[in-house]
């Protein structure tokens, strides 16, 4: 018998066991999965939990229900992963493995950026990419009385780029709905040279921001917080004083990957960026948030790498050489509040332009542009996630690769 | 879209950054810093070389990279290269600025 040992359960890892438990010959593979963790979250839910728009039942359910029959589940902690011996240390037991498939996503570390995580640390210091974070956020807000509201994200990568935009748009949609928009400053805080930085999501969408009256801050590298002053401090001594910040911190994949040194700077794992094999080890594939690879951080992008995953396992397993065919293809629904969503659809090469989706020139989703249509998608995602997308059920018309089909280049 | 810059026709995109590194040359680059109103020292070039490895390396530009580069720390970069530094320093060393999905 020969052994895929997957590590983590959470989007990536569920998608991979569920693809590969009807491909590989029962009689020849053990498939394994491993997580330390009980819960599996529904993490794009995390953005609307703080707005009473989710309920925490919506967002989290119990992982091994989504981890299909024949695939061994254990829930412990990974000590240590030893590519040259081919085999990962667990908490009280080793595993010997053929192939390994590292999905161990990435998180928050709010430690790397000095004052980030003190006192104030979800009293008014907040972050909305974990569920405690969100959940605290939520009760912040529920009897927040208005002031200065400051919303932004330490450096890139982070999982889903836009996050940050959506929260401030929801925000402004939150407080209107409230009556008290009038007693809330809304200020935007990104290190880089815009809120939006693509030519055509530039034009298509700067106005949003003057629209919904909400300052922008550029360039702006935050050195720390100071939690006595209630200000965020760039390097270049540029300081933004907030009443309530909520941050993305700097997001590191998991420290496992440190523990075995097989990461870059972040802890992300240097992988081929078109057949997902680990740069170093030839029988390591890296899949999802943990990947070093140029894609967003996103759940969709996860969805189209694991297709071409289970072909390159395949190919592998075949001994024949794998496809170069991963894009970067990420497909997202953006939120832009008042019930109102964008849809984007872009690849390492293409940044998102204007057209329609998926059908050319029917839709009926618009993409770049700001619909009703667009929201019920973004909504309806979470069920397709936990009824197709961690099944590793194909969604219909959406191909792993992108189309250029229905978008206008010029 | 095509450019002039100090005589040389190049590729840029629509906010004026190469579209192409190999164009690139070092008149181009004191071109782009005097619009900038940046005179380029030393530093800068050995800076702007960095910044070029970088990037045919695939590895992601960062102030936490530029932090750990060795040749410069960050309130030297925010010297040399006033208001954003990342992004004047990656037009004018001829690659792409940092970006997100949008």
């Amino acid at each position: 018998m020969k052994n895929l040992v997957i590590l983590g359960a959470g989007t990536s890892g569920t998608m991979m066991a569920n693809h590969l438990v009807s491909k590989l010959d029962k009689k020849d593979w053990n498939i394994t999965i491993v997580d330390q963790y009980k819960t599996h979250y529904y993490q794009p839910g995390f953005l609307f939990l703080p707005f009473d728009i989710y309920t925490e039942d919506q967002v989290k359910k119990v992982g091994e229900k989504f981890i299909p029959k024949g695939v061994n589940y254990i829930q412990k902690k990974i000590e240590q992963i030893f590519p040259t011996e081919n085999k990962v240390e667990l908490e009280d037991e080793t595993l010997q493995y053929d192939i390994l498939i590292v999905a161990t996503g990435c998180k928050i570390a709010p430690q790397e950026t000095e004052g980030m995580k003190g006192e104030n640390w979800h009293k008014t210091v907040f972050d909305f990419y974990t569920y405690e974070g969100s959940l605290a956020l939520r009760n912040k807000l529920r009897d927040w009385k208005g002031g200065k509201m400051v919303v932004h994200f330490t450096e890139m990568p982070i999982k889903c780029p836009v996050a940050p935009l959506e929260f401030v748009f929801l925000a402004d949609s939150y407080f209107t709905k409230k009556g008290m928009r009038d007693k809330v400053d809304l200020t935007f805080v990104t290190p880089l040279g815009g809120a939006f930085t693509k030519p055509k999501a530039t034009a298509a969408l700067s106005h949003l921001m003057k629209e919904k009256n909400i300052n922008v801050v550029t360039d702006f590298n935050i050195e720390r917080v100071d939690n006595e002053k209630n200000q965020i401090v760039d390097y270049g001594d540029t300081t933004v004083d907030f009443d309530l910040l909520v941050t993305v911190p700097t997001n590191m994949g998991d420290e496992v990957i440190e523990r075995s040194g097989m990461g870059d700077d972040l802890n992300f794992v240097p992988t081929h960026h078109n057949t997902l094999q680990s740069l170093d080890h030839e029988n390591v594939f890296v899949i999802g948030d943990a990947t070093n690879v140029p894609a967003s951080k996103a759940g969709s992008v996860a969805h189209f790498e694991s297709e071409t995953l289970t072909d390159n396992i395949l190919l592998y397993i075949a001994g024949k050489p794998l496809k170069e065919e991963f894009d970067g293809h990420a497909n997202c629904f953006i939120e832009t509040g008042n019930n109102k969503a964008l849809l984007i659809d872009f690849n390492y090469k293409y940044e998102p332009l204007e057209g329609t989706f998926p059908i050319a020139g029917i839709g009926p989703l618009q993409l770049l542009k700001e619909s009703i249509f667009n929201h019920w998608g973004k909504l309806a995602f979470r069920w397709i996630y936990w009824n197709m997308l961690l099944k590793g059920i194909p969604i219909p018309m959406v191909s792993r690769n992108m189309s250029l089909k229905g978008k206008k280049i010029n | 879209m095509d450019s002039n810059i100090a005589g040389i026709r190049v590729d840029v995109t629509e906010d004026g950054y190469l579209s192409d590194l190999s164009q690139w040359n070092k008149e181009i680059a004191i071109e782009i810093a005097k619009e900038n109103n940046i005179e380029l020292t030393d530093k800068h070039w050995e800076v702007l070389n960095w910044i070029q490895e970088q990037v045919k390396n695939e590895v992601a530009l960062s102030i936490r990279s530029i932090k750990k580069s060795g040749i410069i720390d960050i309130k030297e970069f925010y010297d040399l290269f006033p208001g954003g530094p990342l992004k004047i320093s990656t037009k004018i060393a001829g690659v792409p600025k940092p970006k997100s999905c949008i």
